[in-house]
């Protein structure tokens, strides 16, 4: 079915002619070889590895995978040169100078574990909070959240919430699926796929294949791919329209499109009343503690109006013909409006119309007229269909499965706004509007998902002293009485996440935890330990200031404001240089991990899977794979969970034996494949010769969904059943699309001053009351508004496609493809400031400025000014030359990124983040450039004092494979 | 291109060194260089060493220099086969001349007309690696083997003439011979930098990358952000008021400081020696600069591929 | 042997490049040096490899250009590697017989072992496809993975260059071009594949598919009327699209 990916033709050998060199072809490419899945990135493609003499030979895409189908990105590519980077750390390190300057000691294993133990064993036994374990890029929550909860801190989370928490929080409340990783396009079907604000992504390889296929398809099955960004780089310079919108005002693009599909009625009623909440009613009683509220019977289930009966009846129901629009009245006398009629009246206004948002997008209208025209062609007159007869939740039998081939994706473009959460909310109710959830053609579930929007455990508060939480630190609010703060309002959390300042920050906010901790706001802490994630550089906001903060001391007491700073990192970065304790990791090929479907698996729409990480070769350096020294250290705290009644370790076999044998609920553990006798999947007791199960399968297991279970499923009974006789959710009870999301709405009422938990300021109800809004809305970003005067540009990054965040740059190969990062700007806006290429500049913005040299281009939106993320460097960090391009002309955006917004008139900062999720919102930033005289010119600013270097000795001239040939020749 | 100085010096020694022989021989030839002995060995002695030393010098610049006799081999299709072939072919008539001039006083015709076709040729097949590098227009064109040659035979006249002042020959024949060439030399150096000034190259980035059919071609990214070895090689570039400069110093050093000199030594007899050492030498640092513009000044197509528009 | 061959290739193998569709990623660039760095031309020297000026040999470099102006402008990524050409210059200027374009299938190989690094060749190769290894002291270049496609101890479908297996998006295309009528000349004859730099005159043998013409419209299948106007000048608009649907019935 699938077009193959290139076309090649099988070739003989021809017979040496005389005179020709004569080729030895058939040298064999490796003596041994092992499947794995490579982690150059957080893709989780499978890979083989060729190994020679116990050396890697080649490193290749695994062709059965399902992620990467066998290709390999530059990155995975570059393996063989990470392996043998010489800024992979050696030995445990002990801070002896001042932090962030990067004096170390090397020490023992033991002594490192027990300093570890006994500092966590106090915090544990005083006050567990105090305690901020925060991880970054891994893929190993699984067991990191779960480490937490028993450890008994609430100051738990992972990179999303600075990352694309937005599009988590916005998907799964609405559709309880997300973009991110955890959906996709149906590549093979879509007939018009609208991405908006993606220039790499987390499906990096998919994502590239995918386009591939819908670009390479036959005359006669073209489809149409339109991009929405302000930069036309990557995927947008193969789109088929590219729209270089203003940055930050996707929402209103995206609103005035529904605007123009009610007005002209291209909205799929059918859909709507089926499968979403859009004939619920919602309780019209201004100033009341219902009003704005779903209208639920005794047991909570929504109900609607039957027009047959004219009762009013569960909506839950089958077979019942709702009301749709036009006002109804309660039983018990209170006005009403369905969810639909909400939804009409908000986005008939004018105020979406095209000529009205035209200007503010950057958009000309008759370009939005003519894309929801578009859109509007493909899911109502191009629709396609699939015969395969389905059951639905109701037990009703359809003969085929209907597609609206209209499928959309977003990532941080619209994730790093602070109005990104409502933004992505609007696009999931476009999406609805138009009938293409999880259809042929549109945008699909990724399994485990979907889950009923919104459901879940919610946070879980610290209990007490040695005691672990009650559930998991992060969860899903249903409204205020879910928050984590204390009677007075204040956060629990020191990132303050599920406060009124972030009700719904589902992933934390693990950019806020240095600013907090080192403020003592909400209180102090004792030790931060970070796992994979560079804080003190490109993580950051307001790098400087944090790394500051890191080195910042009480004058009082001399002591640093946090006390303690414990990481890990495979490689020498930045943040090593700020740590008091460094546990060095293996890099991904020395170790076992785990990509689970309780995580972030490898699952595509049409199968659940997940993987295993093995050993390719053992560590030549004394380092330890974190995973299995944090169930060390589990052990020796004596943590539940972590070991026997007697006190011994449960998992004395690191992270390989907690694969096997852990259990998250009875017959659930970290693998689904291979269980019980070997034959379960899902669900079954644990199976000792699972992970060599894995192995012989190319290290991943998939559980392919059946043909009639693989569209609709939120209301597919067969998917249903499916999904939960392999625990992928706990019912088969149909789940209802949230185009009003009701959660949003109870927030809302506390800040309207109902309940009994509300805001404790004015500054917080007005917030929630103006941006956690039940149906999506657009504004301004905050950050944005507050700086508009006199930083007329705004500043973005973007991921080359090449290099993983920071840490690609101690990679031979992929630091020649990139060591320095210009900033690109548009050839007529440099023509106003007299810019030439190659000038040198200072980017200032209201925090702070960066100098960076200029690049003229001219496929950006012309008041936008952009960089490639996370090149510059600190002097020496990755032990490399001072002199490193990286360094001297490489810079970070983040320097002039603030991570708070301008002072409230009490003096308090919020944080530069969505109101609604807390998401960091690195792409608000509003810029202006000065050029440089002559003599600020050629190096960037500012510069930090010289990390010292460290790591493995190396070469300047690297000839890695001479001797891999030579052993052929032999 | 990289004005590499080994090639600089083997092209700039070489050419004069086998002008020299060339011009001497042909003279001797036609009778109006008598076979003296010490003339002879002088002579030979010097445009031997040009040769040998600027032959030397070019392996500097091989990669693997142990195999350079591998270079002899592909005379059918390689003007630097060809070159390296007719360079060394070159010694064995120049060696046999050589003999009957030194020890027998006496001009061996055919070993002389040899040496003069060979030595003609042997810079005509240095230009010609030049000019048929379809790559690179500021070569690939009808003003480089004259260019070469003109270079060449200037060079040699001068040091054929110097040569003779040194032995007290009373013919103005080689003087007269080094005005003439130093005179062609710089027309055709003149007519070259006007054809490299107006020439825009048969290339475009649009030919280069197939884009032109949608307007003007700018380079967004290179494929590295530092320099790789193409961009060493080829995408050297050179300012324009060096240029400007060098070429002065080309036109002054190379032509019009030795045309004055070797005047000057025509008319005041007892000062030609001094004059024609000072031509000698100037006109050497004249075509080094020469040589070394014409490398720095060469534009290769693959910059096309590197930001330039043509090419 | 660096006369070209006399008689008429029985093939010309080569790659087809879809500039249409390439993301500029650089997969292909890396996986080529990843496989060659320990292959027939191995190693691809890297020097200065942590220090001031990094730079290596690499037979795959990925450019990106932009061309026109405006709302007509595009950004093309641009993949280059050894074209194969059919009359390259590149073999014809060795000295040694080092450089080499091989009768049997037109592949344009170095012989490492009679080059004497004179750099000639790269001089003579229009499109920077040839790699001078400093360190080894000789010129190296794409052997369109000779080591690969002949090679009998990888699986039938592995046979095939690096960069061809490993492009995400399948831009590359490996084959006959030699042949009419193989799969590879037909995408070529399809979508007016072309020759880079045709005025050198070294007739390459790998194409380029230009960028398609924009879509106009929903790019559908059904040739439906991609709508110019708005929308609303289509649609009934007797009625306010709110009281349109008061009347619906519609079952859950
Ligand atoms: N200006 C700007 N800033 C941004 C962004 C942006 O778009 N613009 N994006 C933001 C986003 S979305 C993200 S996710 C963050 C990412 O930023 P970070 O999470 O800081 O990501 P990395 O730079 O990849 O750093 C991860 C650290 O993990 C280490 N590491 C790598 N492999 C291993 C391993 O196997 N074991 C261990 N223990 N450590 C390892 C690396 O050496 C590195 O120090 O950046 C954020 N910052
Ligand atoms: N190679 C590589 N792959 C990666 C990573 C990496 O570092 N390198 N990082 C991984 C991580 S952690 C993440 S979070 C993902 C993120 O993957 P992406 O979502 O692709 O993240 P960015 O590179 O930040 O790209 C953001 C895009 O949004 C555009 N944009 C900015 N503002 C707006 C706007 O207002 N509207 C619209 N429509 N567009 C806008 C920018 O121009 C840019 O193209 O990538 C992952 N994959
Ligand atoms: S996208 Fe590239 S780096 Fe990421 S996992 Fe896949 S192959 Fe590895
Ligand atoms: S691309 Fe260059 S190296 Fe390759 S055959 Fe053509 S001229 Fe020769
Ligand atoms: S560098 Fe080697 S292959 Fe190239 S022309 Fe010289 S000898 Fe031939
Ligand atoms: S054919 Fe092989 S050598 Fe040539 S560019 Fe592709 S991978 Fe590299
Ligand atoms: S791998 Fe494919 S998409 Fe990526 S740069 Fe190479 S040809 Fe282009
Ligand atoms: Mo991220």
């Amino acid at each position: 079915m699938t077009k193959p990916r290139f076309l090649a033709e099988k070739v003989d050998a021809p017979a040496p002619r005389a005179g020709e060199q004569p080729i030895d072809y058939s040298v064999p490419a490796d003596d041994d070889v092992k499947t794995t899945t490579c982690y150059m990135c957080a893709c989780r493609c499978g890979i083989k590895v060729h190994l020679k003499n116990g050396q890697i030979r080649y490193i290749e895409g695994n062709r059965d995978h399902p992620v990467n189908k066998g290709v390999l990105c530059a990155k995975g590519s570059a393996g063989i040169m990470t392996q043998y980077s010489p800024a992979r750390l050696t030995k445990p390190l002990k801070r002896v100078g001042e932090r962030g300057a990067g004096e170390f000691v090397e020490i023992e294993w033991e002594e490192a574990l027990s300093i570890a133990t006994d500092r966590l064993a106090k915090i544990r036994a005083t006050d567990p909070k105090k305690l901020a374990f925060f991880t970054g890029r891994d893929q190993s929550q699984a067991l990191t959240g779960w480490w937490a909860s028993k450890f008994g801190t609430p100051n738990f989370a992972a990179h999303g919430g600075f990352c694309s928490v937005n599009m988590a929080a916005a998907g799964l409340y609405s559709l309880g699926g997300a973009f991110w990783e955890f959906g996709e396009p149906d590549w093979e079907r879509t007939k018009y796929f609208l991405m908006f604000g993606v220039a790499e992504d987390h499906d990096s390889n998919p994502i590239k294949i995918g386009l591939g296929q819908l670009k390479g398809r036959p005359a006669d099955n073209q489809a149409k791919f339109v991009s929405v960004n302000p930069i036309r780089t990557g995927y947008s310079a193969i789109a088929d329209e590219w729209l270089g919108i203003k940055p930050g005002t996707d929402g209103l693009l995206v609103l005035s499109l529904i605007h123009e599909l009610l007005q002209n009625d291209k909205i799929d009623l059918d859909f709507l009343v089926r499968y979403t909440n859009a004939p619920w009613l919602v309780i019209n009683a201004p100033d009341t503690e219902e009003h704005g509220l779903i209208y639920r019977n005794q047991e909570g289930d929504p109900l609607c109006l039957d027009r047959d009966s004219g009762t009013f009846v569960d909506a839950l129901q089958p077979d019942i013909r709702p009301h749709l629009v036009g006002p109804v009245s309660l039983p018990d006398g209170r006005p009403a409006r369905t969810v639909l009629d909400l939804l009409v009246t908000r986005y008939l206004d004018e105020a979406y119309a095209p000529d009205r948002v035209a200007p503010q997008i950057g958009i000309p209208a008759e370009t939005i007229r003519r894309i929801a025209a578009e859109l509007a062609d493909v899911a109502f007159e191009q629709t396609i269909e699939i015969k395969t007869p389905w059951t639905d939740w109701a037990g009703r039998r359809h003969d085929s499965f209907i597609g609206r081939p209209v499928s959309m994706h977003a990532m941080r473009g619209v994730s790093a706004h602070s109005n990104g959460f409502q933004t992505c909310r609007a696009i999931h109710v476009l999406q609805m509007l138009l009938g293409s959830v999880d259809c042929p053609g549109g945008w699909r579930y990724k399994p485990p998902f979907p889950k009923v929007p919104g459901s879940g455990p919610t946070p879980s508060p610290m209990v007490g002293p040695n005691q672990p939480l009650a559930g998991m630190p992060l969860g899903f609010p249903q409204g205020p009485k879910d928050l984590l703060i204390d009677s007075l309002g204040r956060p629990l959390r020191i990132d303050k996440a599920y406060s009124w300042e972030a009700p719904l920050a589902l992933h934390g906010l693990m950019h806020m935890v240095i600013h907090n901790a080192w403020k003592g706001d909400p209180y102090p802490i004792d030790t931060l330990f970070l796992y994979m994630a560079n804080m003190a550089w490109n993580s950051s906001m307001n790098t400087a200031g944090t790394m500051d903060m890191l080195k910042d001391r009480d004058p009082a007491t001399g002591e640093y404001r946090i006390p303690y700073v414990i990481y890990s990192d495979a490689y020498y970065s930045e943040t090593v240089a700020f740590a008091d304790l460094v546990l060095p990791d293996t890099t991904y090929l020395e170790r076992w991990d785990c990509i689970s479907l309780l995580d972030r698996p490898i699952s595509h729409a049409d199968a659940a899977g997940d993987a295993i990480r093995q050993p390719i070769m053992k560590p030549d350096r004394d380092v330890r794979a974190f995973q299995d020294v944090l169930l060390d250290l589990g052990a020796r705290l004596k943590l539940p969970g972590m070991v026997t009644e007697d006190g011994t370790a449960l998992y004395p076999g690191g992270l390989r034996d907690y694969i096997l044998k852990h259990e998250r609920k009875p017959g659930i553990g970290m693998l689904s494949g291979f269980r019980g006798d070997g034959t379960e999947e899902g669900r079954g007791k644990p199976n000792p010769d699972q992970i060599d199960r894995y192995i012989a399968n190319g290290c991943f297991h998939e559980m392919e969904i059946p043909e009639n279970a693989r569209f609709n499923r939120f209301g597919n009974l067969d998917y249903l059943k499916w999904a939960t006789a392999r625990g992928l959710i706990d019912n088969p009870d149909p789940m209802v699309l949230q185009l009003y999301s009701e959660p949003m709405r109870r927030f809302q009422l506390a800040a309207e001053g109902f309940g009994d938990r509300q805001p404790t300021n004015e500054h917080d109800s007005a917030r929630i009351r103006s941006f956690a809004d039940p149906l999506p809305i657009w504004y301004p970003p905050l950050g944005e508004a507050e700086t508009e005067d006199g930083y007329p540009l705004h500043a973005l990054t973007q991921r080359p496609m090449h290099m993983y965040h920071s840490w690609g740059t101690h990679n031979v190969w992929l630091r020649q493809l990139q060591a320095r990062n210009p900033l690109f700007v548009h050839r007529a806006t440099a023509a106003e400031l007299s810019l030439l290429d190659g000038d040198w500049v200072w980017i200032e913005s209201a925090h702070g400025k960066v100098k960076a040299e200029v690049k003229l281009m001219d496929g950006v939106h012309p008041g936008t000014v952009w960089t490639w993320n996370a090149i510059g460097k600190r002097k020496g960090a990755w032990n490399l030359v001072p002199e490193a391009p990286e360094a001297k002309s490489g810079f970070l955006l983040n320097h002039v990124i603030s991570e708070l917004l301008p002072p409230r008139e009490d003096g308090y900062r919020y944080t530069n983040s969505d109101p609604v999720t807390g998401q960091a919102a690195w792409f608000d930033l509003k810029i202006k450039l000065r050029k440089c005289t002559v003599e600020e010119s050629g190096a960037t600013e500012p510069s930090f004092a010289l990390q010292p270097r460290r790591g493995g000795a190396f070469d300047r001239t690297v000839r890695y494979g001479a001797n891999i040939k030579k052993g052929a020749a032999e | 291109m990289y004005p590499a100085y080994s090639v600089i010096f083997f092209t700039s020694a070489s050419g004069a060194g086998y002008a020299l022989l060339a011009l001497m021989n042909m003279l001797a030839l036609i009778g109006l260089l008598p076979a003296e002995r010490w003339f002879g060995i002088t002579g030979f002695l010097a445009g031997l060493t040009a040769i040998t030393a600027g032959l030397l010098s070019s392996t500097y610049h091989l990669g693997r220099p142990e195999r350079a006799w591998r270079a002899f081999s592909q005379w059918r299709s390689s003007w630097l086969s060809r070159e390296g072939v007719l360079a060394v072919a070159t010694y064995l008539p120049a060696g046999i001349t050589a003999l009957g001039w030194v020890f027998w006083e006496q001009i061996w015709w055919l070993p002389a007309v040899f040496l003069v076709a060979l030595a003609t040729t042997t810079i005509c097949a240095t230009a010609m690696i030049y000019a048929s590098l379809k790559t690179i227009r500021r070569w690939n064109n009808g003003w480089t083997l004259p260019n070469y040659l003109g270079m060449g035979f200037a060079s040699g006249g001068l040091w054929l003439c110097l040569l003779g002042s040194l032995f007290a020959l009373s013919s103005p024949l080689p003087a007269l011979l080094a005005i003439a060439f130093v005179a062609i030399a710089a027309g055709i150096k003149f007519g070259y930098w006007r054809f490299v000034d107006t020439d825009i190259g048969r290339s475009t980035a649009g030919s280069a990358t197939g884009l032109g059919r949608f307007g003007a071609v700018r380079l967004f990214a290179a494929p590295h952000t530092e320099e790789n070895y193409l961009l060493k090689e080829m995408g050297f570039k050179v300012a324009r008021k060096h240029v400007a400069t060098l070429r002065r110093i080309t036109w002054l050093c190379a032509f019009a400081i030795p045309l004055v000199a070797v005047i000057l030594a025509l008319l005041l007899p007892t000062l030609s020696l001094w004059l024609l050492i000072v031509a000698v030498l100037t006109n050497a640092l004249g075509t080094v600069t020469e040589r070394w513009l014409f490398f720095a000044e060469a534009r290769h197509v693959v910059t096309l591929y590197y930001g330039a528009e043509a090419a | 042997m660096t006369s070209l061959p006399t008689e008429p290739a029985t093939r010309r193998l080569g790659l087809v490049i879809d500039l249409d569709i390439c993301v500029g990623c650089h997969a292909c660039a890396v996986n080529c040096k990843e496989w060659n760095a320990g292959g027939h031309m191995a190693p691809l020297t890297d020097f200065d490899a942590f220090g001031e000026k990094p730079s290596g040999v690499w037979f795959n470099r990925i450019h990106t250009f932009e061309a026109g102006e405006g709302a007509d402008g595009r950004t093309v990524h641009f993949p280059k590697s050894c074209l194969h050409c059919e009359t390259p210059d590149c073999v014809t200027v060795c000295p040694t017989g080092a450089s080499f374009k091989r009768a049997a299938d037109g592949i344009v190989l170095v012989n490492e072992d009679f080059c004497i690094g004179c750099k000639l060749c790269s001089w003579a190769c229009p499109y920077g496809a040839r790699e001078f290894d400093e360190d080894v002291g000789v010129m190296k270049k794409c052997t369109l993975c000779v080591d690969r496609i002949y090679n009998e101890t990888l699986d039938t479908v592995e046979r095939v260059p690096a960069c061809v297996s490993t492009c995400p998006v399948g831009a590359r295309h490996f084959g006959d071009l030699g042949d009419p009528t193989s799969s590879v000349s037909q995408l070529v004859a399809e979508r007016e594949g072309y020759d880079l730099m045709p005025e050198m005159g070294y007739r390459p043998t790998n194409k380029y598919l230009p960028p398609r013409p924009r879509k106009v419209g929903s790019g559908g299948t059904n040739g439906a009327p991609c709508h110019t106007g708005p929308v609303a000048e289509q649609a009934d608009l007797s009625a306010h699209p709110f009281l349109r649907w008061v009347d619906r019935l519609l079952t859950r």
